[in-house]
């Protein structure tokens, strides 16, 4: 793949890049297992005979077990505050539903734009920040499971059992960095 | 507040606010004491990071990016402030967007 490209203008501006069918495959792939785990969490939220007739819908008040979506779904209280639990709790139920539709849609979007076989990829501007949001999502999921650190090197020792994993999120990095410098330049 | 934040983040509170003056300077005193925080993770990218703030927040480039240098050195920034409401809206839209954002009283 050859770092994103802008084409045209106005409200015809597309952003276009080229996916080698592994590329494809392993963003899909890693798109389709975010997307499991979110959907999951959704699944799991309380039902509620209210939710069903006014459509306001109302999620879990307790952070997931899982540190992957831990991340992806954090606490909206600073742990100083005196009633940080109580604060989370409540935000959470009242702002998780929303908030997981939105990171569902983001890799929707990338599924829908990015051909399973590899080949083009062309995004309109609103395209691209979901494209971000989801490339991004994938990242912390992968930085999670990696255990990321700020000076993390490019390549680890072979008998580190993350070594074959680190490529594809250096690789999601450079997608990403990529993407954001051709939006905003 | 910068004229230019006021026009860009409009459209996120499209309700029409027809308050008097006083109430709207009694709510304003009663509901400021709110910080949004952005924290420092091993993951978030510095040029996305200063991408969301602009996005978000309608910041210029200068001060998005001098917001994400706080975050980056110091371990976290303060990015926004105000009513419970708006700073716990601008949490959520920073965890859309995959940032490590809490929020707390200020002071």
């Amino acid at each position: 793949m050859k770092p994103w490209k802008r084409q045209g203008r106005g409200e015809r501006v597309r952003y276009v890049a080229v996916l080698e069918r592994p590329e494809a495959s392993v963003l899909r792939g890693l798109m389709g297992q975010v997307e499991q785990m979110l959907t999951g969490r959704n699944e799991a939220a309380p039902e509620d005979e209210l939710a069903a007739i006014t459509g306001i819908r109302t999620g879990p008040s307790t952070p997931p077990d899982d540190p992957v979506l831990a991340r992806l779904l954090p606490d909206f209280a600073s742990s100083g505050e005196e009633d940080a639990g109580e604060l989370s709790a409540a935000m959470r139920s009242v702002n998780e539903p929303e908030l997981i539709e939105a990171k569902l849609d983001a890799i929707a979007t990338v599924l829908a734009t990015c051909p399973a076989g590899g080949g083009r990829v062309e995004l309109a501007p609103a395209q691209a920040e979901e494209w971000l949001a989801a490339v991004n999502d994938v990242r912390l999921a992968l930085g999670v499971a990696l255990e990321v650190t700020e000076d993390m090197p490019e390549q680890l020792p072979a008998d580190d059992p993350r070594a074959d994993h680190l490529p594809v999120y250096h690789w999601l990095t450079w997608l990403q960095d990529s993407l954001v410098t051709t939006l905003t330049g | 507040m910068d004229p230019m934040e006021v026009v860009l983040s409009a459209p996120a509170e499209p309700e029409v606010d027809e308050r008097t003056e006083a109430e709207v300077d009694e709510a304003t005193l009663a509901d400021t004491p709110w910080q949004t925080i952005v924290w420092n993770d091993p993951v978030n990218l510095m040029s996305y990071v200063t991408y969301v703030f602009q996005k978000l927040f309608g910041y210029d480039k200068a001060k998005a990016t001098a917001l994400m240098l706080d975050v980056h050195h110091k371990g976290r920034a303060t990015v926004s402030s105000g009513s419970r409401e708006k700073v716990e809206g601008d949490v959520s839209r920073l965890h859309a967007a995959g940032l490590w954002a809490t929020m707390q009283r200020a002071g």
